[in-house]
């Protein structure tokens, strides 16, 4: 039997903070960066130009059909031999986890678009507004409340996704784990006390998406 | 009548969505102050005509004019920028079918949408003249309501308000009373019985053909993207000697 001791990991407390605080700021950078991508994927795929519908149809089903953790390993170690720029672990992983997340948002953005009534786009022209008007004042209001909460979920799990970076050494959460671990030579708490610090940070999160889906489910 | 005294007219316009051909060869002149109605079974292509007109729907081919406003379609023709075609939509108001108001905004700043964002007119301005244009729809009461709070007839009535507060030189009615509840057909009617009265140019697709022969100067009669029959409510509807008219009108005179 398995005798479970959580004692060890009390002195790992300011490891683990550090590892917190790197995940977080990773995750708001790759979600602001993301959106970016995102928002120019989607622009893309609505562009009039088939060859901006091509350019970002190829960027978002690259980086959706690719697993993440190979675009990782390949954006740290191969894109530097090809382009000849040297990439430290924390660009690498910013680069590669905003491109990831940038073509689901893409898809998100592009679906809440969508979604919206082509009468609304229609009452909007046939009052005179020009498409640029159109689209800023009748269309991306109403889809921009629809995005909201499938936004929320993909950043949700963009927090996830960051823990994947460890495997460049960047010290996040995981990374600071694997070294108590060496340390201590109790890997089962210190994966359980993870797990419970990855639901402690996103439960709040997640309640607070289904509260905004709910709230936005009006009119 | 010479050509140049017609509000509008059309000229040969054709259309196709990939393999169908929805308007075969359409000619048309409509005097100012004309009410038109257009009526046809489904799918005759009616409401593509009336969506022509307003280029929400661009033709393939044939020549259109409305008020000082010329355009040519076709291979070679160049198609009007978006600015050109903004300006041009400004000048006529459309009322579709299932309203399309705003969900997002209230209905005074639905009615106010045009003025500010299309003619750039400040926000007071823009007020007052939703406002007046909310009294004249009967629906001054509603000005902060959200368009889901308001029943079928009234998204119209709002919905024409709206477009009347752009100014436009006409209006086109894609089968403004079809999605409403019998009940609240009436109060729509009535309404644009009144701005026909007061000398508005209107097109309307209509199914409601008492309503056609009281209200309309004129009635077109199409059928498969062409115009077979055209002239006052009574010549096409009693009179006419095509053999798609009679059966189609004989439906309505049964009812």
């Amino acid at each position: 039997m398995y005798i479970w001791d959580f004692s060890p990991l009390w002195k790992y407390r300011f490891l683990f903070l550090e590892g917190i605080w790197v995940s977080i700021a990773l995750t708001a950078a790759v979600i602001v960066l993301g959106l970016i991508c995102g928002l120019l994927g989607a622009a893309g795929q609505l562009s009039r130009f088939r060859i901006l519908r091509w350019l970002s149809w190829l960027y978002i089903e690259f980086f959706r059909t690719t697993p993440l953790l190979v675009q990782l390993v390949w954006v740290y170690y191969a894109l530097p031999i090809l382009s000849g720029v040297e990439l430290s672990a924390i660009s690498a992983a910013v680069l590669s986890l905003s491109l990831y997340g940038g073509s689901f948002y893409a898809e998100v953005i592009r679906g809440g678009i969508v979604s919206i009534d082509p009468g609304q786009s229609e009452a909007g022209l046939a009052l005179g507004l020009t498409p640029s008007r159109v689209m800023r004042r009748i269309v991306l209001p109403q889809a921009f409340k629809r995005m909201i909460p499938p936004l929320m979920n993909q950043s949700i799990l963009m927090f996830k996704n960051t823990s994947l970076v460890s495997i460049l050494a960047v010290p996040d959460i995981l990374y600071q784990a694997q070294r108590a671990t060496m340390d201590t030579y109790r890997p089962l708490e210190v994966y359980t006390a993870v797990a419970l610090i990855y639901v402690a940070i996103l439960l709040p999160l997640t309640a607070l998406a289904k509260f905004m889906e709910r709230r936005l489910k009006e009119y | 009548m010479s050509a140049d005294a017609q509000m509008i007219s059309v000229s040969g316009i054709h259309k196709s969505f990939d393999d169908h051909h929805v308007l075969k060869g359409i000619d048309l002149g409509i005097d100012k102050g004309e009410v038109v109605a257009l009526v046809g079974p489904s799918g005759s292509g009616k409401s593509t005509l009336l969506r022509c007109l307003n280029l929400l729907v661009i033709p393939d081919r044939g020549e259109m004019r409305i008020g000082s406003d010329r355009f040519v379609f076709g291979p070679g023709a160049r198609l009007p920028g978006t600015r050109t075609q903004a300006n041009f939509r400004a000048n006529t108001g459309m009322v579709f079918q299932h309203f399309n108001l705003f969900p997002h905004l209230s209905v005074i700043e639905n009615v106010m949408e045009g003025p500010r964002y299309a003619k750039g007119m400040g926000r007071e301005a823009a007020k007052a003249k939703a406002c007046a244009l909310l009294i004249k729809v009967g629906l001054q009461d509603k000005a902060a309501a959200k368009p889901n709070q308001l029943s079928g007839g009234q998204k119209q009535r709002v919905a024409i308000a709206r477009a009347l507060a752009m100014e436009p030189a006409v209006m086109l009615f894609d089968e403004a009373t079809s999605a409403l509840d019998p009940e609240l057909v009436s109060e729509v009617l009535s309404v644009m019985r009144e701005l026909a009265a007061e000398g508005m140019t209107m097109i309307i697709v209509t199914h409601e053909m008492s309503f056609a022969r009281d209200v309309a100067d004129k009635m077109i009669f199409m059928r498969d993207g062409q115009i077979v029959e055209q002239g006052s409510p009574a010549e096409v509807m009693d009179h006419s000697k095509n053999p798609s008219a009679q059966s189609f009108f004989s439906n309505f005179r049964q009812a």
